[in-house]
């Protein structure tokens, strides 16, 4: 394999990572928020206690993401730092006040109420923006000025594909959430919490489906290059489709020991359903970044830099590996934690 | 202002408001490990009702050094994108180890604040100990960066500006990477030993409060003062070695700070004053003959670099002299006033009176603001360059539009976050009083 397309492989596998676990980490804000006030259920509890000790972590892989961008691909960093800006320059913003706010309102009981509903709602809006940037990179919305990419905010804001996009990432965010924590909550052993997140993830899974397929037909005609070669690699996004079935029709069948669901292969099939598209929809976007300007190959860093880059990943990771399992162990499987009053 | 200006004065207010957090993030887990290890020793359970009240405190301002450390780290990519398409080429490395260094903190500490009742004692200390590796090894790598945007090796540029043999690991060792790394994290310990010290005074001072909470305060002020004297001797030992750095890599810099216009040997050192450029020279300051020579090489006669070598539009802004007077005198005042502070207790023997305490009140905001002077003197006083020789400032900017919206935006929200991270601090320790977690302890 190329170089440049060994680094844009890592790249995206670790914008999958992310999208999964940010989906993860700012849906429970929201479920958290949305069962804050009700006593009739644990659902908030339960959100809130898998979200104490991941938030963290999850928040390093942004970091990593883009750190990962830049080193991979300093020559990318020109065109799309002055693209984006605005767009993450607000993300930032609101990713701050959410991070904050949702720390504080552990400590400060008396003003909780307002610090989570904070919270709860700029964890909506951020994987709103962050998705945005999407349509951004397939052409239609730059315009040269002196030599230099400006966005044409106008004809984003008025475009049906930036909408589309964004209710694409705010029911993918809530689904995941609740299908995910739909299967903590079972391993919690809490069963209302068990009901409620179960129902959530019943309506809202076909639902995403619906909109990412609605998506792909409001693209606009600049963007005629990606949904060629979608129809190039229709595989990888009918692997998805299957594993979107097979996850939901999980959610449904009776385990012998009576309960509904195996939740925890729902979970998994629903990963590999993410996993397809995303892979699939990221290769037909090659070999471009930003169409028509900036190719991976333009963007893509010297090779000395590059293997040393590789290097310091593999020894990283095999550091962190261990730690990892230990906190997997301690979070999501000890039942000390998870089962807390 | 234009866009380059309004970039740096986003970023560089956006680093000076990290830098508060950060600081405090490297420091305050050598204190837990302190007060961890004294409970051990001691088996004082004093020091076990320390550590985890300074747990809770940095549990609260790890948030706010999280979301600014990723304010600032995609605010670079962004305002000074043609800065970082030559790091990603030359200097990626660091910023890369960093995450992992990142996320061993991440983790430890999620397991130290959420599992440590389920842990054995070693695997607490097992941990926060990871989470100040963590946190010292990101500072470090950080730094590491820095240093080499002083001191730039490990490539060379060609004539049309196209960067050649790259050598990652050699970029990663410059010449300033060690001595400038040492600096700043002692630096932080220092400050993080004084804040502590702060906060302790000023619950000596009231004459209400138990003899219980008294004994209490008295021994993390201990600490503060002991490891407060360690570090600030520590901070000056070292930064005069980065001075003699400065002299041998950046004399630029070094005359900028000093307000020396005409290279001399046996140059004397201007403390205070205002330099001016008309009369090239430092007004209203004192100054100690020879005293720089002295310290830029050990030896009277070293010869010192004066303004006046290079073309003045290679020059520093010449304020920075003040930032810098307003480190070093700091550093100068905190090492007299911690070394007065055991001399009192263990020379002559008597009780801390209320006037040490009061000024070692006014010691962690001290040491705050020369943090702050320190690193606005490193960044400044590098001026116009972005990397020393290579990459003017200028031609590190972006040239995107709405900088202005994006800096009152991001101003607002700091000036938010100070004033409610005070509040959020202040609220829970009112909430939870020392005299309060002392008498729980006894049922
Ligand atoms: C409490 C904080 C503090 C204190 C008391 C001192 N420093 Fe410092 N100094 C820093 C905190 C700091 C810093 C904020 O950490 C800097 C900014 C950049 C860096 O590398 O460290 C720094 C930079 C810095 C530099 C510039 C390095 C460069 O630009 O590459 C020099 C020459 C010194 N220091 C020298 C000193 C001396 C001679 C001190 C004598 C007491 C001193 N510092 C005390
Ligand atoms: C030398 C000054 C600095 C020090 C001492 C410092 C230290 C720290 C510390 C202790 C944290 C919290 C670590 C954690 O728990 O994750 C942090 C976060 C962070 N810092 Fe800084 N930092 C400094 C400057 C910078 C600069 C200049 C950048 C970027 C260009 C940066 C980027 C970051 C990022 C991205 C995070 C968030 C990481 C996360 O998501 O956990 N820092 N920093
Ligand atoms: C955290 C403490 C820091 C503070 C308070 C600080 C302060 C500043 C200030 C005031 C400026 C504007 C300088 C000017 O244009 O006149 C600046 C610029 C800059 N600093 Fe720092 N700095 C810090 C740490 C760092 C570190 C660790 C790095 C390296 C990774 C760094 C990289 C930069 C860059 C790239 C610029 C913009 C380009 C330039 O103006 O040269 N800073 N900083």
């Amino acid at each position: 394999m190329e170089e440049s397309l060994i680094a844009v492989t890592i790249l995206w596998s670790f914008l999958f990572v992310y999208s999964m676990l940010g989906s993860l980490d700012f849906g429970s804000g929201f479920w958290g928020m949305v069962y804050g006030k009700n006593k009739n259920t644990n659902a908030s509890a339960i959100a809130n206690r898998f979200l104490s000790p991941t938030w963290e972590v999850t928040n390093v892989f942004l970091v990593l993401l883009v750190v990962a961008l830049v080193s991979f691909f300093p020559f990318a960093t020109s065109m799309l730092g002055t693209l984006l800006l605005v767009p993450i320059g607000l993300g930032l913003i609101l990713l701050t006040i959410r991070t904050t706010f949702m720390v504080f309102a552990h400590h400060v009981q008396k003003f909780g109420d307002m610090l989570r509903v904070t919270s709860g709602l700029t964890g909506l809006l951020i994987p709103a923006l962050l998705v945005s940037i999407l349509p951004i990179t397939l052409g239609g919305f730059i315009e040269m000025e002196n030599g230099y990419p400006q966005l044409m905010y106008g004809k984003l804001l008025s475009s049906s594909t930036t909408y589309m996009h964004i209710l694409f990432g705010l029911s993918t965010e809530l689904f995941l959430s609740a299908l995910f924590l739909t299967d903590y909550a079972r391993e919690a052993g809490d069963q209302s919490a068990f009901r409620t997140y179960r129902m959530h993830t019943i309506w809202l899974g076909p639902l995403t489906m619906v909109i990412a397929v609605l998506t792909i037909f409001t693209m606009p005609s600049e963007a005629s290059w990606l949904v060629d070669n979608v129809g190039e690699n229709l595989y990888g996004f009918g692997m998805s489709i299957a594993f979107f079935l097979i996850g939901y029709i999980l959610l449904f069948v009776k385990k012998p020991n009576g309960e509904v669901g195996y939740t925890r292969w729902a979970v998994i099939a629903v990963i590999l359903q993410y996993g397809f598209a995303i892979y699939a929809y990221g290769s037909a976007h090659l070999p471009y970044m930003v169409y028509p300007h900036l190719t991976i190959s333009d963007g893509f860093t010297n090779p000395a830099m590059f293997y040393q880059l590789l290097i310091a990943y593999i020894i990283g990771l095999s550091i962190l590996v261990p730690a990892f399992i230990l906190f997997w162990r301690l979070f999501l499987k000890d039942k000390r934690y998870v089962k807390q009053e | 202002m234009d866009t380059v200006d309004l970039a740096r004065a986003l970023f560089g207010s956006s680093l000076g408001f990290h830098i508060i957090y950060a600081t405090i993030g490297v420091g305050v887990p050598l204190m837990i490990i302190i007060a961890e290890v004294m409970y051990i020793i001691k088996k004082d359970k004093d020091y076990a009702l320390m550590a985890k009240r300074w747990t809770k405190g940095f549990a609260i301002l790890l948030a706010v050094a999280i979301a600014s450390g990723t304010i600032v780290g995609v605010l670079m990519s962004l305002l000074f994108p043609g800065f970082m398409e030559i790091v990603g080429q030359v200097i990626a490395l660091p910023f890369q180890i960093e995450i992992f260094a990142f996320l061993i903190e991440a983790v430890f500490m999620s397991i130290y604040l959420y599992a440590a009742d389920r842990l054995p004692a070693w695997m607490r200390l097992v941990s926060i100990i990871s989470v100040a590796i963590g946190a010292v090894g990101s500072a470090i790598l950080i730094t590491d960066a820095h240093a080499w945007m002083n001191t730039p090796a490990g490539f060379e540029m060609t004539a049309n500006g196209e960067v050649i043999n790259v050598d990652p690991w050699a970029a990663f060792f410059n010449p300033s990477f060690f001595v400038t790394a040492t600096h700043v994290a002692v630096s932080a310990y220092m400050t993080v030993a004084f804040l502590i010290g702060s906060i302790a005074g000023l619950r000596l001072l009231r004459s209400s409060i138990s003899s219980e909470e008294r004994k209490y305060h008295q021994k993390s002020f201990m600490i503060a003062v002991y490891l407060g004297a360690f570090m600030s001797l520590a901070t000056a030992i070292n930064g005069h070695e980065t001075a003699q750095m400065l002299h041998e890599y950046n004399p630029r810099k070094l005359a900028a700070a000093e307000g020396l216009f005409e290279t001399t040997d046996y140059a004397p050192l201007s403390i205070g004053g205002w330099t001016s450029r008309e009369k090239e020279e430092v007004l209203y300051a004192i100054e100690i003959p020879y005293a720089l020579s002295f310290l830029a090489g050990d030896r009277f006669d070293t010869e010192v670099k004066g303004l006046n070598e290079y073309p003045e539009e290679l020059w520093p802004p010449l304020y920075v002299h003040t930032l810098f007077n307003v480190m070093v005198g700091i550093g100068s005042v905190l090492i007299a006033l911690s070394l007065f502070a055991i001399f009192w207790r263990h020379v002559l023997k008597k009780d801390w009176p209320g006037w040490v305490l009061a000024l070692f009140v006014a010691g962690g905001p001290l040491a705050l603001i020369g943090i702050e002077a320190g690193w606005c003197f490193s960044c400044i006083g590098r001026q116009p360059y972005t990397i020393v020789n290579v990459l003017k400032t200028a031609d590190a900017a972006t040239k995107a539009n709405n900088v202005g919206v994006l800096f009152v935006l991001f101003i607002s929200l700091y000036v938010v976050l100070l004033f409610v991270t005070v509040f959020v601090m202040s609220f829970y320790f009112k909430r939870n009083p020392v005299q309060k977690e002392l008498e729980q302890r006894g049922v």
